[in-house]
């Protein structure tokens, strides 16, 4: 299909007129997903999906149309779309599409036949087994509000009138499964996942085991009195904010004005200990990729060494009006137009096992989860307050469950005051791989 | 349509959008979708299969189908006979204005005009990001139970984003309109005082401090609310999360579960709210449904399936986002009716404690009831008088005890921003609208102790 995407790809850009450029996004997905519940099948998905984006930029104006469907009249019409739109835009003499740079793209084996080849049927036996596991980790499981297995195979393709020709085809398979638990009447919930390129490097016990600790561990909890404490976020918390902490690294929001670290490049913005990498080349991302969404080969980015603010992150546009290199950075669907953003972001480990990082604090909590992330963090400001739940730390050892607070600070001092960073690294299904990170003072407010 | 399985439906949907951004002064892009296709629908027993295809001739219909049906496990071969030919679309959303219909120069010009206003208006403002949105939809639905319905649901938007700079850093403003109409929103609405509305709301943060930190009282401004009751009570109450003992509120029906001043209903016939619409994504027809009536929940939110569980009608709930996706339980517009307190007098009456003119998105987890949500504008109340502008954060509270805490309700009601919420990865246009209220406990999650 790989290469039939590429072709539906050149095909449009070959219509480009010589006074414009024109390119195409092709991309197919092949999904299916099954849900169990009550060891029934509560649902079975099967779908193709396809869509196209193009974008004309003539006279540095830029314009574009995007459809769910390669019908080729269809291509006609979303490329005189684009061409249109791109009439009304404003000239910007930063526009233009990307060239070969001549930077070669890592190859990656991301891409594993185990979805496509295993029987429907082995798929349902996997969210059925799934809930049935979950349901015996502890009497105190008291229901599974969902039990999923899905995958999806998916092929995009990139063309441009300028020269680039890219192509790729992943796979990818998780399962997803929400546990309750209720004891005295009170009901908690928790979560566990395991994700692979394959079904067979899907783990079933832990993902059930995982859905088991977070529900049960926050049975009994309380609400922690308002104070400023240590505090320990664990990888999947701590993956979460490094997202954020990398969406202000983008060169875009920079140039735009909306960057808390503009003018801050070779300034100590962060803990020495912190060291920042995207790096969508390493295998060990599920979110790896051989190229970005303009077609350029992806590339290691070091963005804070040491806490000195090395780069901000490329794509075609912005290293253009910075008179600088695209960074391989373009994120997109087929459609939107190309953005700027990290893709596999980490922090480099420390060298303490997250249990002896612990062991030093007297009193502090331990993060183990946080909600309201989109609500709660203005990444412009850098202000930010986030709900949470996780475990009392006493006098170095985990004690009882805390619910209902919120910690907050802001971006800029957080990473100041990160102290610790522990030597665990776990690649999640995000855009991000979590450590476990010690800040030394965050506000906790609660009761 | 006939089928196999015990329920067969097809979904189709053809929906074109439309957008335009300028940002950092220019007129960014112009941006022009379309996405066509058919969600096929098979229920047998407890099990759905589900397909989708973009690919709308007969022969892909029923590929589709083959796949819906065996996927729920359906003995008989599906049959297909769908012929949606002769079927007029009722002519349902109330339109004045087509979008299509209106020049792309004119949408462009709403931009500029906006991005001037700030620029011309002498205040401490750096950037401005402006953005029009408009989509046509159109649905057509036809089930085994004979039903063969559809509707054309056209929605218009416009939101301005600016950031100011001060001495003590950046601050952001936001403020946005949606209606489900057509163009004529923009001769009800001027786009330059929204675009003046982000920007003051950017300039006033600049003078802010940070939130307080730990339990207080908390007034939301009329509006505003909306957010926090979607979130305290309106996932819960969907029917969905009931039935697998996924809410704090199963079981309460009949219940006193908030303040006796407590009124909250779910009405999708609102005309022009952008959770507005003629039929659900299942074809059942928008309701008004009380679910909290005087503080006692009297009805939970239903669709099709979980209806039919329990032996009555859907409530009319049953949204999806696209033909890709299966419908579940989902709010429309959710609105807190009005009471009869004086919002001066709420205000007054609040020795200390925050006051919160804008909220931003929030988050709950149905079954603990524990939820977040943002405030984007909100100010200190100090003696009963508001005070200074504080930072962006989240309020975090548990919905069964926030509703009992409802201590104030005015009569100023009005309906608040447009939304869009997101479950199980699906997001559908929605409205909430809410008067002054008080809840007289809730954490603040603030830096300032």
């Amino acid at each position: 299909m790989s290469t039939e995407l590429i072709e539906i790809a050149e095909l449009v850009t070959s219509w480009s007129a010589s006074d414009e450029q024109v390119e195409a996004v092709v991309t197919s997905d092949r999904e299916t997903e099954v849900r169990a519940y009550e060891g029934e099948i509560e649902s079975l998905t099967v779908a193709e999906s396809q869509g196209i984006g193009v974008r004309v930029i003539k006279d540095g104006r830029q314009g574009f149309a995007y459809a769910g469907t390669l019908e080729e009249n269809e291509l006609l019409e979303v490329l005189s779309e684009a061409r249109d739109n791109a009439s009304f835009a404003s000239p910007d003499e930063f526009s233009g599409l990307a060239e070969p740079d001549g930077v070669e793209s890592v190859s990656l084996d991301v891409y594993s036949d185990g979805v496509n080849s295993l029987a429907t049927n082995k798929k349902i036996d996997y969210a059925l087994e799934l809930e049935k596991l979950t349901l015996a980790t502890d009497k105190r499981i008291s229901g599974i509000e969902s039990s999923e297995y899905t995958d999806v195979v998916s092929e995009s393709a990139i063309a441009t009138s300028t020269g680039i020709r890219s192509s790729s085809k992943e796979s990818g398979c998780c399962l997803m499964v929400y546990a309750l638990a209720e004891e005295k009447g009170e009901t908690q919930t928790g979560f566990g996942f395991s994700i692979g390129r394959n079904p067979d490097e899907l783990d079933v016990a832990k993902a059930a085991s995982d859905a088991s600790d977070r529900a049960t561990r926050m049975l009994g909890s309380t609400k922690p009195k308002s104070e400023r404490l240590t505090v320990v976020l664990d990888p999947w918390v701590s993956a979460q904010f490094l997202q954020i902490v990398g969406s202000t690294l983008s060169a875009e929001m920079v140039l735009k004005g909306r960057s808390l670290f503009a003018d801050r490049l070779g300034e100590t913005v962060a803990s020495p200990i912190i060291s920042l990498v995207d790096d969508p080349t390493n295998p060990q991302a599920f979110t790896a990729t051989e190229t970005d969404g303009e077609g350029l080969a992806t590339r290691r980015n070091v963005l804070i060494e040491n806490g000195e603010l090395k780069m901000f992150l490329h794509n075609v546009w912005t290293a253009r009006k910075a008179a600088s290199t695209s960074t391989g950075s373009a994120i997109r669907s087929y459609a939107s137009t190309p953005g700027v953003g990290i893709q596999a972001i980490s922090l480099k480990p420390g060298g303490r096992d997250p249990i002896d990082l612990i062991a030093d604090i007297d009193n502090g909590i331990l993060i183990q989860s946080v909600t309201g992330l989109h609500s709660g963090v203005n990444p412009i400001s850098g202000d930010f307050s986030t709900g949470a739940e996780g475990l009392r730390i006493s006098n170095g050892e985990l004690s009882e469950p805390l619910r209902e607070f919120t910690i907050g600070s802001t971006i800029q001092k957080m990473l100041k005051d990160v102290s610790e960073v522990g030597s665990d690294l776990e690649w999640l299904p995000m855009s991000s791989a979590g450590s476990t990170v010690v800040i030394n003072e965050l506000t906790v407010s609660g009761a | 349509m006939k089928s196999g399985g015990s329920f067969a439906e097809i979904f189709i949907e053809d929906r074109r959008s439309t957008s335009a951004v300028l940002d950092d002064g220019l007129v960014e892009e112009l941006n022009n979708g379309r996405d066509r296709g058919a969600g096929i629908r098979v229920v047998s027993g407890e099990t759905t299969g589900f397909a989708h295809t973009a690919d709308l001739s007969a022969s892909g219909l029923h590929k589709a189908a083959e796949a819906a049906s065996s996927a729920a496990r359906s003995n008989s071969e599906a049959v297909v006979e769908v012929d949606l030919s002769n079927e007029s679309i009722p002519n349902i959303s109330e339109i004045e204005i087509f979008p299509k219909e209106v020049s792309k120069s004119e949408k462009v010009a709403l931009l500029k005009s906006a991005d001037e206003s700030v620029r011309d208006a002498g205040l401490p403002v750096t950037q401005v990001a402006a953005r029009y949105g408009d989509s046509h939809r159109v649905l057509q639905i036809a089930n085994s139970e004979g039903l063969l319905t559809g509707d054309r649901q056209i929605r218009s938007s416009f939101s301005v984003s600016c950031v100011a700079a001060g001495d003590a850093g950046m601050q952001t403003g936001r403020e946005s309109v949606g209606r489900t109409v057509g163009f004529e929103l923009f001769k009800d609405t001027n786009v330059d005082e929204v675009a003046l509305k982000a920007a003051a709301r950017a300039v006033t943060k600049l003078d802010s401090v940070p939130a307080p930190s730990g339990e207080m009282p908390v007034v939301v401004g009329p509006g505003g609310g909306g957010v926090l009751f979607h979130e305290a009570c309106g996932h819960g109450l969907e029917a969905d999360l009931i039935e697998k003992s996924a809410s704090v509120f199963a079981g309460k029906q009949g219940e006193m579960v908030a303040a006796p001043n407590v009124t909250l209903i779910d009405d999708g016939t609102m005309v022009g709210e952008w959770g507005r619409f003629a039929i659900d994504d299942e074809g059942n027809p928008a309701h008004q449904n009380v679910l909290i009536e005087d503080g006692v929940l009297t009805d939970y939110m239903w669709d099709w399936q979980r209806a039919r569980k329990h032996g009555r009608l859907s409530s009319g709930n049953g949204r999806r986002q696209s033909y890709r996706h299966l419908p579940m339980v989902r709010m429309t517009n959710t609105f807190l009716a009005a009471g009869d307190g004086d919002p001066q007098e709420i205000i007054e009456d609040t020795e200390y404690g925050i006051y919160v003119a804008q909220l931003g998105g929030g988050q709950v987890n149905t079954a603990t009831g524990d939820f977040v949500f943002g405030m984007t504008e909100a100010y200190l109340i100090e003696n009963g008088k508001l005070a200074a502008p504080i930072r962006d954060g989240n309020l975090i509270g548990n919905g069964p005890q926030v509703l009992l805490d409802i201590d104030a309700i005015a009569g100023d009601f009005a309906m608040g921003s447009p939304g869009t919420c997101g479950k199980d990865g699906q997001g559908v246009p929605v409205g909430d609208g809410t008067p002054t209220l008080r809840v007289k406990r809730l954490t603040v999650g603030g830096t300032a102790t």
